[in-house]
């Protein structure tokens, strides 16, 4: 683990540049300022294996429970979402209130994303998306596990999406 | 226990293992939980074609492809290791109304093999729930920056108004396509 050294002060500006990019519209971008090894990015392997398993196993990747969820014909989805929310909620509470800091310790940073015009009518888009392929982006790699190869042509007009969206958004009312 | 754990698992337990996600992920390594930027990432690896919003270096972001890889894994051991025996219990109007149209293969649990296969991928309802679903997942999930792990668990685990919305606004557009959209496209 060393801090990490910048060679001059233009390999630190394009640095900055690059992580204020993904900050513009991708909340994943807290940047370490330490670097590790490769393997320590194994650990993110295996919380999505545990991940995995909870989708399957709680069948919240099954089309036929989503289709129960929009209808109103089971409670199983909402029960899950809403104690998701608070169990995530009061982790972050006691986060702050403790201040708990990463296994590496650094400061907890959660980011927050602004609200625009595009948070309305992607997400109506994507609810209907959500519906009828039975997936948001992460059950669909896990329905991907279930064997069901088909999913792999989803996926890839997931991705198309994505690219699309890349492509016009500049076009796009946000 | 592995017979217990092979039971369909109850949202009880459920839910708060996928909350616990969020502080776990923030304590291992200071990620925000969020999936459906995995797809921005793997376009900007693949196929950025100088297209401003996929410049970035995508390695930074690689822990949200090893998730999403991890995640795969998951599933297939849940499904080999972990399966239930038994078929899947659904609400028993929907399931007669899904007869009517023709759906009552449950072999897989989670994908309606009738209709989406191989072999219908060519077909109006084929293209309808892999491609058009697949697209409007990839094009909505980027345009409100999100989806239902970033805004509706974390965003709205954070208090963040703007998460409120989007979930409304996801649920709403769930609602008018399973209730209106997707009996209209399965008549056919």
């Amino acid at each position: 683990m060393d801090t990490k050294a910048y060679h001059n002060e233009q390999e630190k500006a394009a640095f900055e540049r690059d992580l204020r990019m993904r900050e513009k519209d991708s909340i994943e971008v807290n940047e370490s300022r330490l670097q590790h090894q490769w393997y320590h990015n194994f650990k993110y392997v295996i919380a999505g294996f545990l991940f995995g398993i909870v989708f399957i196993k709680a069948e919240i990747v099954s089309w036929f429970r989503i289709q129960e969820m929009f209808r109103l014909q089971s409670f199983h989805m909402y029960g899950i979402i809403g104690s998701a929310v608070v169990t995530a909620a009061i982790s972050l509470w006691l986060i702050r209130k403790y201040k708990v800091k990463t296994i590496y310790g650094e400061d907890i940073v959660v980011n927050v994303k602004p609200y625009n015009k595009g948070i309305v009518i992607g997400g109506l888009l994507f609810g209907v998306g959500w519906a009828i392929t039975g997936a948001c982006p992460g059950p669909l790699y896990a329905q991907l596990g279930t064997g069901a190869t088909v999913i792999f042509a989803t996926l890839l007009s997931a991705l198309a999406g994505t690219w699309v969206y890349g492509l016009v958004r500049e076009k796009l009312p946000h | 226990m592995i017979e217990m754990l092979s039971k369909p698992w109850p949202w009880y337990v459920a839910g708060p293992l996928i909350g616990l996600t969020v502080p776990f992920l923030l304590i291992i390594g200071n990620k925000t939980f969020g999936i459906s930027s995995s797809l921005r990432h793997m376009c900007a690896a693949i196929i950025p074609a100088g297209i401003s919003y996929f410049k970035y270096e995508w390695k930074k972001e690689i822990w949200n492809l090893l998730f999403v890889g991890g995640i795969v894994l998951g599933g297939i051991f849940a499904v080999t290791k972990l399966a239930n025996p038994q078929p899947l219990e659904i609400d028993q109007n929907l399931k007669s109304e899904l007869a009517t149209y023709g759906i009552s293969d449950y072999s897989n649990a989670w994908v309606p093999a009738d209709i989406v296969n191989w072999q219908s991928l060519l077909s109006l309802k084929g293209f309808f729930f892999i491609i058009v679903g697949g697209f409007l997942i990839g094009f909505g999930t980027r345009y409100a920056n999100g989806c239902t792990s970033g805004h509706s668990i974390t965003g709205l685990a954070a208090l963040q108004w703007p998460s409120l919305v989007a979930t409304i606004c996801f649920m709403a557009g769930g609602f008018f396509a399973a209730n209106v959209l997707i009996p209209f496209i399965l008549k056919f």
